[in-house]
């Protein structure tokens, strides 16, 4: 009995609480547009939500715990000897599901020329991401306890022909994720930490895997963010990548960003991208710009 | 017309109205003519109720104005938040004079400011409001107003909600 009663009044609180759900939580939109500014992230260059290149455990789309967000974003990358542009979309779902989709289109220019491929050849390619928030929150809760999410991006490359002729063994290729971001407000510090599995030949761009090494290898995201105001956010990012490709050595990543939440849909990154070497051509460091929409 | 008038012959004498609130044993709370509150369950008053440890030393209280300034701020986002089409409902029905107080007193007191909080804790506080993330996600966006409004800098304003924000579990209504 004495066992019992807890349990009945838990019971009892619980139909009480249904009976009393107030008619506010219900007024809310489905599009309900709460998330803190910024908490959100920036479309990452795959399609998911994180800093720009490196995916963050966050959920794209303005939504809260009962709503559901969409998002949109254009991105251009102006390198010495390449252009990238890509762009796609996210839906959030109860801030606990991401589903994305982005388009990669990776113009090689004068290197096409170089390489037999034509001038201005684009490599394109397809990826769609679906993420899940574990558990933690990126603001609330415990002030050491992270958001913890975990990815997919199945990666479809529409070039596979030109994969393979570099060396890849695969023209597709499943990265899995596993994220952590906190903003520690009292520093006003975003730390972001993600062990990436990939087989990915800079980035699936060109290809995944070789003959040689088939195997998924863990790759490292690390960022940290800095938040000047509501609206402001400067930061860097690191990005550890495989090197299979024996014709062409492929380096990590680094950017150094800075967003700015120009109203509360549209958000404008712009970041300092090294790129290291791509396809033999060294030293690809250059701007990087992107522009989300999220609602 | 016969049948009528004989039915409305027929009808008793008129009742007095029936007083709902008396039939279905609804007290009438009444606001304490000093203060202005109306009376709450009784509950022990302890500092830990403000759900946060004080910060120590004097800056924070000092960037935020000492008790005056924590007033301000935490009467101007009580008021941002009534007028908050977004959240306005679920103060309708609240004591917004006894609000205004425990907000200022739990503000002061998790700002060394010189205060004890008298009010009860987060989670009974807000037992049964229903208050969801969206909704704890406007009234920060009110707080952070009202800090801006009193110049109160960024980084500052974050570590005073980096204390606030871990009471979110007892807040927001899962």
């Amino acid at each position: 009995m004495d066992q019992h009663f807890p349990r009945l009044l838990a019971a009892l609180s619980l139909a009480l609480a249904c009976v009393a759900s107030p008619a506010w939580a219900e007024d809310a939109p489905v599009i309900d547009g709460g998330k803190l500014l910024l908490t959100n992230g920036v479309s990452t260059i795959e399609g998911t939500s994180g800093g720009g290149v490196a995916t963050w455990a966050t959920i794209a789309g303005r939504e809260t715990d009962r709503g559901i967000g969409l998002s949109g974003h254009v991105t251009l990358i102006e390198l010495p000897d390449y252009g990238w542009q890509s762009h796609g979309v996210a839906v959030g779902i109860a801030n606990r599901i991401e589903l994305s989709y982005a388009r990669q289109n990776f113009d090689t220019r004068d290197v096409g020329t170089a390489l037999g491929l034509g001038q201005g050849y684009t490599l394109n390619q397809d990826v769609f991401g679906a993420k899940v928030r574990l558990l933690g929150d990126t603001v609330y809760g415990d002030p050491l306890l992270p958001q913890i999410s975990i990815g997919v991006e199945h990666k479809r490359n529409r070039d596979t022909p030109v994969a393979r002729a570099v060396g890849a063994a695969h023209g597709k290729g499943t990265d899995v994720t596993l994220s952590a971001t906190k903003l520690f407000l009292s520093h006003s510090v975003l730390v972001n930490a993600t062990a990436r599995l990939t087989k990915a030949n800079q980035a699936g761009l060109l290809g995944f895997g070789t003959a040689g090494n088939d195997d998924h290898s863990l790759q490292f995201e690390g960022s940290v963010a800095y938040q000047l105001s509501r609206r402001a956010v400067i930061g860097a990012e690191y990005r550890t990548k495989p090197d299979n490709l024996a014709i062409a050595r492929e380096d990590d990543w680094l950017d150094l960003f800075a967003a700015y939440a120009l109203t509360d849909n549209l958000t404008l990154t712009a970041a300092y991208v090294d790129l290291g070497s791509i396809a033999t051509f060294d030293k690809q460091r250059g701007g990087f710009v992107s522009a989300q929409l999220a609602f | 017309m016969f049948l009528i008038a004989a039915a409305l012959l027929l009808q008793p004498a008129a009742e007095p109205p029936i007083d709902w609130d008396k039939e279905f044993g609804v007290e009438e709370k009444a606001r304490d003519p000093v203060t202005g509150e109306l009376p709450v369950d009784p509950y022990v008053q302890d500092n830990r109720n403000a759900g946060a440890s004080p910060f120590s030393g004097t800056a924070m209280a000092e960037a935020f104005g000492g008790q005056d300034g924590i007033r301000r701020i935490a009467n101007r986002t009580v008021e941002l938040s009534e007028a908050d089409p977004r959240i306005a409902a679920i103060f309708v029905s609240h004591d917004m004079v006894r609000l205004k107080r425990t907000l200022f007193e739990q503000f002061c007191y998790i700002l060394n400011a010189g205060c004890d909080y008298s009010g009860r804790d987060m989670a009974t506080a807000h037992k049964d409001m229903g208050v969801r993330m969206r909704d704890m996600n406007a009234l920060v966006e009110n707080l952070q107003a009202a800090m801006r409004e009193e110049n109160i800098g960024f980084a500052t304003q974050n570590r005073f909600l980096s204390k606030l924000a871990p009471m979110s579990h007892d807040v927001i209504e899962r």
